[in-house]
This record gives structure tokens, sequence and C-alpha cells, in this order.
């Protein structure tokens, strides 16, 4: 016997009046668990009874206490007629299961009806006495714990990161069964909320399972998502890394290393030997032997309209599909060799994490994404089989698929490819049918890394839209190249020291091409990297991840969005299936291309947190990307856009054409501006025009590529390089560049990204502001045109972005950060789009720091390293100046003087602290190159420098004073974000995972559909927020709203939602307060919070 | 393109006060929305008509759901489906609690004259609630009559609360007070007097042990007033109260010889308006009598506040000397609120 439940309830209040005669209600309580149920007393008459009871206690198997939740159902007792249910409540057990999480679940819950909603609160107290047996633990997978974060969590270290668990399991969903038709609404519903509850215990349990037996004690980045397949059944299914998890031991616990925004600031390399000539990742030789090969591709044409893409689209799917798997220099073969052995083991060498311990990236190459469009149906006739077998082939693609199929694209910055597989349905029986789709998709997602000379994917997601029996799965997810170290076992001990020592290149390894540039798998720019100039990087980087916090960033961040609409015919089953398959294509295209043209006018050079939606609808497809853009500094400015007619002859035309390009190319400036992008042209000339011998360096560096083909990338001069030519050859195009300068930016004073924080700030105050808005529109008329929808669609996402800026506007400055949004299509003509984010308030003023202790270290840090280093420059200045005649001097100090100038605002405005750190430092190397070679930009630096340190003091000094009044007790924060900006987090107390459904029958009764699912999600704020505080939590980290299924019949006066959201219940401690009680332990500061929270909830 | 549906749900509500005030005064979303428009708004954010109104429908809408429970403001203290800062909190009940005095002024005297404050006293007497709970169906009804203006409830500052027990205890008294000749008075004036009353003529004065009896005067008290008759009714102790006032303020007073004149008119006045108080409706007259009684007179003779003072200090002070007078305590409890009142009700 494992384990003993123990449950008292307590006290209920604000019980809804259930007996008109006397306005009051006569409660008891039932309390079930497994198949054992215990009752209280009936309460008589009363609005707030005491029921005070007994321990109710359930002696049960660990593994019933995984999957079971905990089920309280209040009713009201009637003598002569059946009891009447008032609400239930459902606690999920598994935070009590791990020893260092929850102890009791204790507090007030609401009680929830899923046709009344929120009726009174019921307060009760759990408890798990387990009997540690630690062999039974396998039996079960008691003791894993699940995070829903996708990174580290803070107060945690990994140990071994051990790579990609899944699971899914299938059940049919009650509300089709033949029962649902003579049960009631509410029935249904419970069963249903009751399922899937079960259903992701057991998910759980058996991710769990595997968790331990790769030997790890955690899953990190869990992910897990419903499939509603209507008739065919309901999947759960779910993601996540297995990690082995170390606590953090007290005091490091406390220190700022874990803290917050700037959490592994300690463990960046700020000063290593920061001269880049001599970093010591060496094989960078052969690099310069190469010759370049790639296709000079500099004209992009672009896709203009569905009926002639066969032209352009054929050759691409040759390149893509021929070049994979190759193997490239030997450096490349080398890391390979090193990390293949420990990922070889493994299926699907996948990551669901976004933000990484720092070296553990080495490279990343690109996007990798995979769709497959099934059919849902399960295979009941044989006749069916009979048309499978039939293949078609398709003129356009040479496809010959049936009625479904994979499509992959890959992007990499500015290429994508497209390649086909024929792949019969597999429709056999569940869950296998489901396991083997999703295999087949995680194997194309593993061969296109593999394409990209990658040998891991990071940032991995999975993902369905279904519409009727059409179901399209998508996965994506980021190639990249790991290192190994932190993949085996026992070796990660050495592995931080080593890396320290090792000196990696870092700040901007991570953008160095993977795979070999003779073998490319699709054509691209490359150039030196702009950071150390010594390895490859391409022009564009799309990622999945979140920006690394090593990554040298200029200028502010924003969010990128592609948004497409397709209509498509109306059909059925596979030949609806093909239709989609068909329009997949285009679809990612044109999103690729809209990203790729929005990137360019922002004048930036990177995506991060790309996400790519597709949903499918009766009668049309959407796709929805978003990102984060950035200007990497290791990457080249990006060109302009070029627009170009086809029809040159009509002078009219042509003006209108020159009107365009003009207001293309202030777009861009007034981007540069607004993003304050600047400095890297700039740098070049300081490090181009005066310096003798990078000149040489870079001439060198250009010849070799003049010789080796005409290619003239490698200009440094930064004119209409690459720039990227629009062709406008129909209105379609047109209207596709008018689209493009309709993006409104955000007013002043807001930023907006999707990622976890936004690049180039980093001063957030504490205040945040998690919100969910929905919009739904219809659309006017049957007979749109795919223009008419774009419109519509652009309209909808921009309008909700204005209104969120306006709503918000109380507290700028802010920025709205991880913006996730979600497209549905519940209808012939209804849209729907879901958004939640979090507003985080930022200091415009107070720009160096952010957290007191790590600034204060890194500021020591820093400045010993300035003075050491710029005493070095300024002796060589002091001596050298007079010496050098040098007759562009004034010309260059301006240069300079500007150069220093614009940095020195964007610190004392933007950038996060160990940018800044690291940009000292590259700065550092900056001066000690040049110091090495001439000696004269080096005084403006370092005076740039010793302007910044005082700032950063002053600004301490002000920060000292307690910044804000304590968070008022009981306030539960929640978050998309996995820190909260301004405080700690302390422990984590459990993974939030909760599913309620939601109906009504008198829709106008409760102001229709907008006041229905206002207070539905209200209400699951609530039902979170309680669930946290009970467990003795003061937030939610990482929080989700993985779905929002809304259905509305307002002829019948109906509608219902369905709501999963998940989270991690933490406590945090303010900054502030920490300070306050340094001296006292810091669990009794959270202990004390947490009852405070209690007694006034 | 129509909108469907549009919500924003914020993990902290949003209250934008200045859409509070406007939900609170009544407005229509369509007036709302255009007020906001006239205050500039737009030009301020740079938002869109479509955007003030997406923001205005939701914070309405908000409003609509926190309207339930504050009407029991404790509720919303307690509750979980909204979080909201304390401050932001008691901002929410303050304002929907407040109210146009002019409105209440009006709504004093309309309830009385046109009885359906019936029903509220039925409420209030049925239940035997307490004062606070009262206060809040008081308004209850008020609101229900008149939509346009009162919308407001508790846990509410004092002075609020203070006014809400007056206006329950007018209500609950049926005091008149939209005769013409009351117009002048405010309800401040009101407010004052029934404070006063509250305070020394309740059950609730007398025994603190019940508390919420503090709405209806205290019977026995009233019944006891008759007693008082006999300083206007026995013409020896008259004479005697008269000479021992114009003794007192000889000299002092600026109006001495009307005051003198008047004297008997006036102690008839002030005391009949105690005896007669054990009918009901005399009850409701109680300002109608003060007024034509007391402050008219003095009214149309000129006599400046401050006499007004010193005539009804030694009037009631003078009292205490008269050998022949045995029920003095009542004579203070009565004289004591009635001089206060005087004097507020003394103005133009």
């Amino acid at each position: 016997m494992p384990g003993k439940l123990k449950v008292k309830i307590v006290a209920g209040r604000h019980l809804p009046v259930m007996d008109r005669a006397s306005d009051l209600t006569d409660a008891f309580v039932e309390v079930k668990f497994g198949n054992t149920t215990f009752k209280t007393d009936v309460y008589l008459k009363s609005l707030n009874p005491q029921w005070n009871s007994e321990w109710f206690k359930f002696e049960v198997d660990d593994e019933d206490l995984q999957d079971e939740p905990l089920q309280i159902t209040v009713l009201d007792h009637d003598t002569y007629s059946a009891n009447d249910a008032i609400g239930k409540v459902y606690i999920d057990i598994d935070p009590l299961l791990y020893s260092e999480a929850a102890t009791v679940i204790s507090g007030w819950f609401p009680i929830y009806d899923t046709i009344h909603g929120i009726r009174g609160e019921i307060n009760v107290v759990v408890k798990v006495d387990l009997f540690n047996d630690l062999n039974r633990f396998r039996q079960s997978s008691c003791g894993v714990k699940f995070f829903c974060t996708t990174s580290i969590p803070k107060c945690y270290r990994a140990v071994i990161i051990h790579g990609f668990v899944e699971e899914l399991v299938v059940n049919e969903d009650p509300e089709y069964q033949w029962i649902d038709r003579i049960r009631t609404p509410r029935a249904s519903n419970e069963a249903r909320q009751r399922l899937i509850s079960l259903m992701s215990g057991e998910l759980q349990r058996k991710i769990g399972l595997k968790v331990l037996e790769m030997r790890g004690n955690a899953v990190v980045g869990y992910l897990q998502c419903f499939d509603l397949e209507g008739e065919s059944g309901l999947v759960v299914r779910a993601i996540g890394t297995a990690c082995t998890l170390d606590k953090l031991s007290s005091p490091a616990a406390f220190l700022p290393a874990c803290n917050s925004p700037s959490k592994e600031m300690k463990e960046i390399p700020f000063n290593e030997d920061p001269n880049p000539n001599t970093h010591s990742s060496g094989p960078s030789t052969p690099l310069k032997n190469q010759t370049y090969s790639f296709s000079p591709s500099k004209s992009y044409s672009r896709q203009s309209s569905s009926s002639d893409t066969d032209l352009s689209l054929t050759p691409k799917t040759g390149m893509g599909s021929g070049s994979a798997g190759k193997e490239g220099g030997p450096f490349k073969a080398l890391l390979r060799q090193q990390t293949q052995s420990a990922l070889e083991q493994r299926e699907f060498p996948f990551f669901t994490l976004t933000a990484f311990p720092p070296g553990f990236l080495v490279h990343v190459g690109g996007v990798v994404s995979a769709r497959s469009v099934k059919l849902l149906d399960r295979i009941h006739n044989p006749a069916f089989v009979g048309i499978m077998g039939n293949t078609r082939s398709y003129k356009l693609l040479d496809w010959n698929s049936f009625n479904s199929g994979v499509q992959d694209v890959s992007f990499d910055g500015k290429f994508i490819f497209f390649k086909r597989l024929a792949v019969g349905m597999l429709l056999s029986d569940e869950p296998e049918t489901r396991d083997a789709w999703w295999a087949e998709i995680r194997q194309e997602i593993k061969s296109h890394a593999k394409a990209l000379g990658c040998h891991a994917v990071v940032g991995y997601s999975e993902s369905t839209s279904i519409c009727e029996e059409v179901c399209i799965l998508s996965a994506s997810g980021t190639a990249a190249v790991l290192n190994p170290r932190f993949l085996q076992d026992g070796t990660v001990e050495g592995c931080l020291e080593q890396r320290l020592e090792e000196n990696l290149p870092t700040r901007c390894g991570f953008c160095h091409i993977p795979y070999d540039e003779l073998n490319m798998p699709f054509p691209a720019h490359l150039t030196y990297c702009y950071n150390c100039r010594k390895q490859k990087v391409p022009d564009v980087l799309f990622t999945t991840i979140d920006l690394p916090t090593d990554a040298t960033v200029i200028g502010k961040g924003c969010l990128i969005q592609a948004r497409l609409c397709r209509l498509k015919k109306k059909a059925q089953a596979e030949a609806n299936a093909t239709a989609i398959s068909n329009l997949l294509p285009f679809m990612e295209y044109e999103v690729h291309t809209q990203l790729m043209n929005k990137l360019k006018l922002k004048g930036m050079n990177a995506l991060f947190g790309l996400r790519i939606q597709i949903t499918v609808g009766e009668n049309m497809l959407m796709g929805l990307a978003s990102a984060t853009g950035v200007y990497l500094a290791a990457l080249p400015t990006p060109g302009g856009i070029q627009i170009a007619g086809k029809t040159p002859n009509d002078g009219s035309y042509e003006q209108h054409i020159s009107h365009m390009q003009k207001k293309i190319n202030d777009t861009i400036a007034k981007n540069k501006e607004l993003y304050e992008i600047n400095p890297p042209e700039i740098s070049e000339e300081i490090i181009g025009s005066p310096i003798p011998e990078p000149r040489q360096r870079s001439r060198l560096l250009r010849s070799q590529s003049e010789s080796s083909d005409e290619v003239t990338e490698l200009d440094l001069s930064h004119g209409k390089k690459d720039a990227f030519v629009l062709e406008i050859d129909d209105t379609d195009a047109m209207e596709d560049v008018h689209s493009l300068l309709t993006d409104v930016p955000p007013p002043s004073g807001f930023y907006s990204c999707n990622t976890e924080i936004m690049p180039g700030i980093n001063n957030w105050t504490s205040e945040i502001q998690m919100f969910t808005s929905v919009r739904v529109i219809r659309l006017s008329s049957l007979n749109l045109t795919n223009q008419a929808l774009n419109k519509n669609f652009n309209d909808l996402c921009e309008n909700l972005l204005k209104s969120l800026y306006f709503k918000l506007r109380s507290m700028i400055p802010c920025c709205l950060c991880h913006v996730n949004f979600t497209v549905s299509l519940p209808e012939d003509e209804l849209i729907q789009v879901t958004v939640t984010a979090v507003a985080i308030t930022f200091d415009k003023n107070q720009a160096l720091q952010t957290t007191k202790t790590p600034v204060e270290k890194s500021l020591q840090r820093a400045s010993t390293d300035n003075e050491e280093l710029l005493q070095f420059p300024l002796e060589l200045c002091s001596d050298s100046l007079p010496s050098h005649p040098f007759p562009p001097a004034k010309e260059h100090l301006e240069s300079a003087s500007s150069n220093s100038g614009i940095p020195a605002a964007q610190r004392a405005t933007s950038v996060d602290y160990s940018s800044f750190a690291d940009r000292c430092s590259s700065w550092i190397e900056l001066i000690k190159l040049k110091a090495q070679t001439i000696r004269r930009g080096s005084i403006k630096t370092t005076m740039t420098v010793e302007k910044a340190s005082p700032v950063g003091d002053g600004n301490f000094r002000n920060r000292s004073a307690p910044p804000c009044a304590n968070s008022t007790v009981g306030v539960v924060k929640m978050t998309p974000l996995s820190f909260i900006p301004g405080a700690k987090i302390t422990k984590y107390l459990g993974i939030i995972n909760m599913f309620f459904i939601r109906e009504t029958t008198s829709l106008r009764e409760e102001g229709g559909v907008s006041g229905f699912l206002h207070a539905f999600i209200a209400e699951v704020f609530a039902m979170v927020r309680a669930h946290v505080a009970a467990l003795g939590g003061n937030a939610v980290v990482s929080y989700i709203m993985k779905q929002c299924v809304f259905m509305e019949n307002p002829n019948k006066n109906q509608a219902q939602c369905l709501i999963n959201v998940s989270g991690d219940a933490v406590v945090f401690v303010r900054e502030s307060d920490l300070e306050v009680v340094s001296s006292q332990q810091p669990t009794t500061n959270c202990q004390s919070s947490c009852t405070e929270g209690e007694v006034t909830t | 393109m129509t909108s469907e549906l549009d919500i924003f749900v914020g993990n902290t509500t949003l209250i934008d006060e200045d859409v509070y005030r406007l939900w609170l005064d009544g407005y229509s979303v369509t007036d709302a929305v255009a007020l906001r428009v006239r205050s500039g708004i737009l030009e301020q954010t740079g938002a869109t008509a479509a955007v003030l109104q997406s923001d205005t429908m939701d914070h309405y809408r908000t409003f609509h759901m926190l309207e339930r429970l504050l009407h029991a403001p404790p509720k919303l203290l307690h509750q979980l489906i909204f979080q909201i800062p304390p401050s932001r909190q008691a901002l929410l009940i303050e304002r929907y609690y407040a109210f146009d005095e002019a409105f209440v002024r009006e709504v004093l005297g309309k309830k009385l004259s046109k009885g359906t404050k019936k029903d509220l006293d039925d409420i209030s007497t049925k239940t035997g609630i307490t004062l606070k709970s009262c206060r809040r169906q008081v308004v209850e009804e008020m609101r229900g009559s008149l939509v346009d203006n009162i919308q407001q409830h508790f846990l509410l500052s004092d002075r609020l609360a203070r006014d809400y027990a007056a206006i329950v205890f007018f209500a609950n008294n049926r005091f008149e007070t939209g005769k013409k000749k009351l117009q002048y008075l405010s309800f401040g004036d009101f407010a004052f007097c029934a404070e006063l009353m509250i305070q020394n003529w309740t059950l609730g004065a007398v025994d603190s042990q019940m508390d919420d009896m503090d709405m209806d005067l205290d019977k026995e008290f009233l019944q006891d007033l008759k007693e008082l008759k006999v300083l206007v009714a026995d013409k020896d102790l008259l004479d005697l109260h008269k000479s021992l006032v114009c003794t007192a303020l000889r000299g002092k007073l600026g109006v001495f010889s009307e005051m003198e004149a008047n004297f008997k008119n006036l102690s008839r006045g002030l005391v009949n308006v105690a005896a007669k108080l054990t009918h009901n409706k005399d009850v409701r007259d109680l300002f109608v009598d003060l007024v034509e009684k007391f402050v008219e007179p003095c009214r149309s003779d000129h006599w400046p506040l401050s006499d007004v003072r010193f005539f009804l200090n030694q009037y009631s002070a003078s009292v205490h000397s008269l050998d022949g007078f045995r029920h003095q305590a009542l004579w203070d409890r009565y004289m004591g609120t009635l001089r206060g009142c005087l004097l507020r009700l003394y103005h133009d």
C-alpha cells in the first residue's frame, strides 16, 4: 500500500441559494477518489456551511495517485427528490507526490459547475502520506518532476539533458458516445472533464516512466495537448525533454546568478581572452582555403499567384532533396563525431527547450518543419483501401500522393525547399495510428536537420489542426549542433569549468553555419561572421528558440507576423485532404516570403521564436507566423527591398513604382531608428577605413571572394548589396507590397515580442499583467476572394494588437512579451484569434540596472576589466597619438565619437546587463585589437566605458531604495514567461494542468457570446490562482492557454467552450524583500507570505 | 466583417477610472464612447474609434459583472474571480456608493410625497437588517426608481456611511422634506439633523445593545415629551422661564425686544412640536413645524445666527432653574438635539 491520501472538508462560502423557499441551502460534500466515496454531514440552511469534517482517508496505489484526480462534489440535500449538484472541484494531487514540492494542498477552491460557472467556494485540506519505499517508485513514476518551462528551471541545475520523451493516449470522446443522447449536458461535460483529467494523469505517469528509464528525474518543457477528433476520439499527447536536475543548494539558490532575467549571468565568460584572433576553437583554417560555390540568386523571384507556381518550385525541390546528409569539412565532421555518439542511441534527438545552459548550443542551422495531412476516419470499409491504393500523380510537383502525405519545408535564412514524400495512410487502429503519424513526421524533421548538417533539433514543438475529419499534423524546431557534454553522464561537473577554459566563441558561435558551404542544402549567401570574422554565417537566420542570452544584439527586437488566408473548396474526405496538401506548400512559401519581407522592412536579420500555425477550416486555410525579429551583430546588415516592375514601358507605372520604393525605403529608415539599429555600419568604418591592417584583411576577403566567384556580397559597404527584389508583375503582388506597409508599429513606449524577453530591454520593473484576449469575426459574404480574406485577417490581427496597446497604455513604457497568437476557424465564416501575452513594465531611465547584486557584481567585474584593459590602450594612445599623422583624423574622430555616443545612449536606455557586459568586452576586444594595430579610436571608446559605469552606479544607488510596495497578499501572479521580473523563484510546487468545459443554454442572459466567454476566462484564471494559492504558491510561470475551443449556436441561445491551460506553480520572493530579510532563512520568508495569502483569499 | 466576440481578460482586472465614472453616471456604451472621443483620448493615444468602442464595451462588461459583487461589498473582497488590488477595490466601492447630493435631496422629498418609500420601509423593518444592509437597500430602491443618477454603495468611507444613515433614517421615519417651505434646506442640513437625532433620540442611543434600532425614534421618549407641555401650559412657569431668559440675555442680544415679544410664541412652538411627536404624522412634519414655528418667525425679525444661538442656549439652560419643572433630563435630550438642528436649519 504505497500511499494514503487524506482529505478534510473545512467549510464553504458564498454558496448559491438552492432552496427558493428559504433562500438557503442544505449543503453536503462528496469526496471521491478512484472508486471510493466519502460524504460529509448535511449542513442545514446556510450559504456558508462549516462542515469541519473528519479526515477522509483513501488508501491507494501510487499509480492511482498519479492518474486519478481528487473529485469533490458539493450538493444540496433534498429529502424528497434527488440531491442537486452545486458544483465540483477537481484537485490534481500530483504536486504532493514529489518530495521537494508542496506538502499540503489547503485553501479555498472555487466550486465549478459546467453550466453555471463558479458557485461559491469550498475550503479543503489535502495531504498525502507516501510510504517512501524507493523501489516502489519504479512501478509508477512518482517523484519525476514536470515543468512547463522550456528552459532549465531557476534554482535547478541541469546535470544531464537526456532528450526527447513523448507519449500519447487515446480514448473515445464521451461527447460522442451513444449515452450522450440520453444524459444531460452537465453529465456529459463532467464525464469529459474527468476523462481528460484521468488521461492527463496517465500520460504524465507514462512519460515519467520513460524518464526513469533514461535515468532522468525531471521533464522540462513539458507540453501536453488535446486533439478533439470528434467521432474518432480524443487524443491526449505530450512531449517533453527528459533531464537530470540538481536542486541548487540553498546558498547557491540565493546567488543572483539564477536570478530572473539575467539568469545565467555568472556563467557567461565575460573576459577570457577577448581577442578573437586567438580563440582556440581553431579549425577555421580550412575555411580560408575553400571557395564559394553558392549560386548567386540575387534576384528573388517571388511567387505571385498559385497559377504558375510549378515553375519556380520544382528546381528548389530538387535542390532541397539532393544534398542531404553529406558530410562537410573536417571541423564539422569532428564535432559531429563527438555528438553523434551521444545522440545516436536516441531515436529522436529533439529538445523541447527554447533556452539553454550556456555552451549547450554550438551552432544553429535553421528552422525545420514538417506537416502532414491525415484523414481521421478509422478504416471501417474495405472500399477505402481501394482508393488508397489508387496512386494519383499531380502535374504540379509530380507528387504521387494519396489522400495524405507529408510535406516538409525547411527554412533557412532565405531559402526554402520542398520535399514531398508519398506516404500512404497508416490506417490501423489507434493509438498506433497516431503514434505512427507522429513518428513519421519526427523522422522527417530529423532528416531535415541532418540535411542542414545538424544532429539535433531544439525548440521542438508539435501541433495539430482539425476540421471535420481532416487533420494537419505539424512539427517544427530548429536544427542545431549541440555540445555533447551535456548529453552524457557524469561529465557535466567538469564540463562547465572546461567550457570556461575552452573559451568557445559563444557570442557569435551559434550563428555560424553548421553545414558545409561546399555542399549547402540550399543556396544561401554566406559571409564571414561580423563578430569573429573567422567563420561563415548566413545572411538571415530563422529559429524557433529564444534568443541565447549571450548573443550580441544591436538595438531592440520586435514582433513580426506573417498572415495569410487561402480559400479552398469544400470537399469531403480524401478530396479535401488532397486539396489541403496541395495548398500547403504555397502557404508555407508565402508565409516565408512575408516574414522575409517584413524582416527586411524592419532592417533586421534574424528571427527567434518562430511559430507557424496553419489552421484548416471548412472552406479556407489560415497561416499565421509569429516571430521576434532582431539584428544580430554577427550577421551581415540586411539589404533593402527593391521593387521591380515587369512592365517598364509605362511611365506612370514607373512613377508609381518609384514612389512605392521611396515609401519602402522610408519605412526601413524609420524602423531602424525606432528599433535603434545603427552601430554596425559605423563599426565597420572604424575597423574598415582608417585601419590599415583590418582593411587589408577585408580586402583580402573580398578579393578572395571575388576571385572565387563573382559574388560581391563581401563588399562591406552597406549600399545595395544583396537587396531583396520584389517583382511586381500583377495586382496581387501590388497588394502584397501595400499590405507590407500597412503594419503599424506599436505606439511609442510599447514594444512587443513573442520570445521570453525582449531583446535589447532588460531593465524590467516588477509590474506585470498577463492577459488573454479573444476575438471572433464573421466574414461578411460567402464569395470572398483571397485578397479580401487576407485583408480581413490582417485587420483582425492589427486591430487586436492596437486594442491591446490601448488597454495597457497605463503601463507605458512596457513590453508585450511572449505574445502568443492562436487562430482557429470554428465555423464557415468565423475566424477566431486568441492572444495570450504578458505586459511587463520597464524603466526607461534606469537603464543599466536589472537586479541589484548581479549588477553590482558584473559592474565590478566589468569595471575591473575595463580598468585592466583600458590602462593598456590609454597608455598606447598617449604616446602614439602625436606620432601618427593621420590625414582623416578629424573625420575619424567624428565617426568614433558618434560611434561611442550611440552605444552609450543605447546602454542608457535599453541594453540588458549581460549583453552590456558582453558588449563591453567586445568593445574591449576591439580596443585591444586596435591598440595593437593603431591607437586611435580607442580614446573615444574608453570614454564610453567610463561614461557607462558611473551611470550604472548612480542607478544602482537609486534602486536600492525599495522599488515598490510589497505585492499585496493573496495575489497570484500569472505569466507565460519562465521568470518574474524583479523577483526570485525559490520553489517549484508542481505542474498545473487544467481542463474546463463551460456550457450555457441562456447565452443572451449571460451577456451574449462576449459576456459568456469573458466570464469563463475570468473563472479559469480564478481557478488556476486558487489552485496555486492552495499549493502555497504565489505565481504561475510558463502559463499557457493551449486550447480555447469556442462553439456557439445563437439560434438556440447556446454556447460551449473548452479551455485547457497549464503552467508551473511557484513560490517567488521579491528581490527587495530578499534584501530586507537576507539574513533570515528563505523558507520562513516564503512560508509567511504563503500563510498571509491563505488568510486573505 | 463584423466582430462577433471581442474580449480582454487580465489576470489583474483592469479598471479604467474614467470609464467607471461614465458607467456609474449611467451612460450607454455609445454615449460613453462619444464622451471619451470628446475628451481627446484618441489624439493622445493614437487609437481609433473602433478601439475605443471595443475598450469601452469591455469595461462595461467587466463593471456589469462586478456590479453583482458591489451590491455586497464584503463579497467583493473575498471573491476569487476578479483579482483587484485593494486600493482599486476601495475605489470601486467608494465610487459606486457615492451619490449626488442634490439628487438625494430631491429623492428625500419626492419619495415621501409619492409614498414610494413604503416599500423600502417594509424591506428594512421586515428583514430586521442592520443599518448597513438597510443602507444598501435604500440605494437599491432609489436606483430602481431613478435610473439615471444614483448608482452607488458599501464598505464606505465614514462620511459616506453617515450620509447613508441619514437617508435611511429619513426614509424610515418618513420625514416630510418636500414641502416648498423646506426647499431651501440642503441634503447636508438634513443629514446633520438626522445624525443628531440618531445619536440622541433613537433607541440605539439609549441602549447600545440595540445597535440596529438606530432607525426608529425612541417611542417612550416621544411619549414622555408630552410632559414638556407643562412649560407652556403652566402660565407661571412660562413667565418665569421668559424672565429668566430675558434677564440673562438683556443687552447681549441685538434683537432683544423682538425676542421678548415673541418669546411665548417661540416657546410654545418648540414645546408643542415636542408634545406632538407621539403621532406619526407629526413626526413626519417635524421639519415643517420647526421651520414654521421657529425658523420663520425669527427670520422675519431678522435675527442674526449668533443671536439665535444665544437665545437657544439660554432658553434651554434656563429651564434648569425652573424649580417646578421635573423633567430636566427629558428636556435636555430634546432640546440638545433640537438646538443643534435649529441652528443648522437657520439660514437662508
